[in-house]
């Protein structure tokens, strides 16, 4: 069942408030103005903004949530109440900062060397789990059960991965710094968390694949489905990558290569993006009264176009990092140093093309995806100047059983 | 589990509360007793702090992203070590606020860049990378040369760095401006003040080549001169295993 958002404007509040804090966060960083922390470039002015939308999106929320006409909460919003709250408590801790004076964009972290390398760590890997992961499982554990008409597979599979994410991923973020000068015993304990992580999120890309049973035929035939499931599949790989990587010895090929660059992408732009896209193309429809997009051939191109931009730029970086990292610890006969770094950084240069065209390839994508939308919306204009009688009510699909067991 | 589960699904507050308590542990487990565990930074009596010139250096490099495609931490590899220098100490970079250990080697690491190159080397490589390096792709920094370095407000900064840990002096505060221009002139009447109040190991000198001007240049020469250098830890560590 839906509920409406509560009021007419704070919601306003938290989308141009948030697009805002995007444009001075952009804007500073064009114009030096950087924490240098990953993840966490914008400065305490920036930062402070912020935290005053964040605290009004999570009133709007729960306040929400508290006008739901069904007793239970769904899978999807857990993982949304954790990306909001979690979120909200990394950035406050991560951004913890002195400025020069109320008149200076600059700050000083509160936080210096290991103490600030562990902090930064545990908020950038978390802000990949929280702010890149759980609010998309939040899309996923929805629009791929309601797209494909099935109930999703299993509610137990739901309930180990939701609280096995929460509670292991915040142990993950010191396999970031292996190797380095952190205590062994805090990279040991990063390192066998980020492989028990494996658990809960295989479990939720099993869970979300699983759900497509029965229903393979429309993944064949509806591009749409189609973004969803792969994102899935991506989903599983990155973090299985994300796992391997976190093994020491594997680490020390990988750390500061363009392989970490590579698994980035797979996930963000073969998980995050293509569950996005499969989103839009779903909420679209719903959202202007329409039976289905502008073009279902140009949604099919934009599959085409984004898959293979991901796969070529993953290859791509995949190929470099290895090069770099071998080449950076290859002896010759005589027990010295075989590149020295300079060669390594001329090998990349293929590599950086194929990258370039991959993401280019995935850029056009989007912007056939924009044209789509565009038109759809304006397709949807045409027609509600002819019929004007429809209420501004949003129409729920008839009902689908969403929870298994039910 | 369901049932419990199920009734914990029908209320909001109890979720959200659930939601912090798992996810509070590992945090506290992995970063509270960085804090409170004393081995966790090594003793380095000889450990230094920034000059208010390397600070604003510092701040430049943070400023121009260098930190994106160089590290500043060789791991306890052999390969690091042989290619860099002796591996990274917690100690190097306990008045790093933040630290630029970085995640990214486009360029090379930068831990042990201190005395490595002369200051004409870095100034003609800032200008134009490929003058000294032919297949860099670093981007060219040649306004460095041009801009003047603010220093008013240096003593500003100390004082936060103060304010966050770093043990600077009032005096070090108060002559902050002064000591920023003394250290890239020597010959002026400032310059005597900076090895006074940072030790005799402090480089004074005209780093970007141009007495009695005050660029961006000397600051972040300066800084980059500095790397690795703030204490000879690291080198005595890799004696003493050596032995």
């Amino acid at each position: 069942m839906c509920a409406r958002l509560p009021d007419q404007i704070s919601p306003w509040f938290v989308l141009i408030g948030y697009n805002l804090f995007c444009v001075v966060a952009a804007t500073g960083y064009l114009m030096g103005l950087t924490q240098s922390k990953e993840y966490a470039e914008p400065e305490w002015y920036a930062d402070l903004w912020l935290v005053i939308v964040w605290v009004v999106y999570f009133l709007i929320y729960l306040r929400t949530l508290q006008r739901r006409q069904e007793p239970h909460i769904y899978v999807a919003n857990w993982y949304y109440m954790a990306f909001i709250l979690v979120v909200a408590v990394l950035h406050i801790v991560n951004n913890l900062a002195v400025p020069v004076s109320l008149g200076h964009a600059k700050s000083y972290s509160l936080f210096s060397g290991v103490q600030d390398a562990m902090v930064q760590w545990w908020y950038g890997h978390n802000a990949v789990a929280f702010f890149l992961t759980a609010g998309f499982l939040g899309m996923m554990y929805y629009y791929l059960p309601k797209r494909a008409g099935r109930p999703i597979f299993s509610y137990r599979l739901s309930i180990i991965s939701f609280w096995g994410i929460t509670f292991m991923y915040m142990w993950a973020g010191s396999h970031h710094l292996h190797y380095t000068a952190l205590p062994q015993w805090v990279q040991t304990l990063g390192m066998t968390f980020s492989i028990i992580l494996l658990v809960p999120s295989w479990a939720s890309a099993g869970n979300a694949l699983a759900t497509l049973n029965g229903a393979w035929h429309k993944v064949r035939d509806d591009a749409t489905l189609r973004f969803m499931m792969v994102a899935a599949v991506f989903y599983g790989l990155a973090t299985f990558e994300g796992s391997f990587m976190a093994i020491r010895a594997v680490n020390s090929l990988s750390h500061y290569t363009d392989w970490t660059i590579g698994h980035v992408h797979g996930g963000a732009l073969g998980w995050v993006a293509m569950i996005t896209f499969g989103s839009f193309y779903a909420l679209v429809p719903w959202m202007w009264k329409q039976e289905r997009m502008y073009s279902s051939k140009l949604v099919e191109v934009h599959f085409w176009l984004a898959l293979s931009g991901t796969i070529i730029y993953v290859f791509a970086m995949w190929n470099s990092g290895i090069i770099q990292g071998l080449m950076w610890r290859t002896y010759n006969e005589n027990g010295t140093l075989s590149y020295s770094f300079i060669d390594s950084l001329v090998a990349m240069h293929p590599y950086y093309i194929a990258r370039a065209f991959g993401g280019l390839l995935f850029l056009a994508g989007a912007v056939v995806c924009a044209y789509n939308i565009w038109m759809t919306i304006r397709l949807a204009r045409a027609q509600d100047t002819v019929d004007n009688s429809k209420a501004d009510i949003p129409v729920p699909q008839p009902a689908v059983a969403l929870q298994a067991g039910e | 589990m369901s049932e419990t589960h199920r009734k914990l699904e029908r209320s909001a507050i109890g979720f959200v509360l659930a939601i912090i308590g798992v996810s509070a542990i590992g945090g506290l487990v992995e970063i509270a007793p960085l804090f409170t565990i004393k081995e966790t930074v090594e003793a380095a009596k000889d450990m230094r702090v920034y000059t208010p010139l390397e600070v604003a250096g510092r701040n430049i490099y943070i400023r121009e992203g260098c930190y994106a495609c160089h590290s500043q931490m060789i791991r306890t590899l052999r390969d690091e070590v042989e290619r860099y220098g002796p591996y990274s100490l917690a100690v190097e970079s306990k008045y790093d606020h933040p630290m630029l250990w970085g995640s990214k080697r486009t360029g090379p690491d930068l831990a042990r860049l201190g005395n490595k190159y002369s200051d004409a080397w870095h100034v003609a490589h800032l200008i134009n990378p490929r003058h000294v390096v032919p297949q860099s792709v670093m981007p060219r920094y040649g306004w460095l040369m041009k801009s003047e370095l603010r220093v008013d407000d240096a003593g500003q900064h100390l004082a936060a760095l103060r304010a966050v840990g770093v043990p600077y002096t009032d005096e070090m505060i108060a002559n902050g401006p002064q000591d920023a221009y003394g250290q890239a002139n020597p010959d002026s009447d400032k310059a005597a003040g900076v090895s006074q109040r940072y030790g005799e190991a402090t480089n004074v000198r005209v780093f970007d080549g141009e007495p009695n001007r005050l660029t961006e240049m000397d600051a972040v020469v300066a800084y980059l001169q500095v790397l690795g250098r703030l204490t000879d830890a690291a080198h005595r560590q890799t004696a003493s295993t050596k032995e």
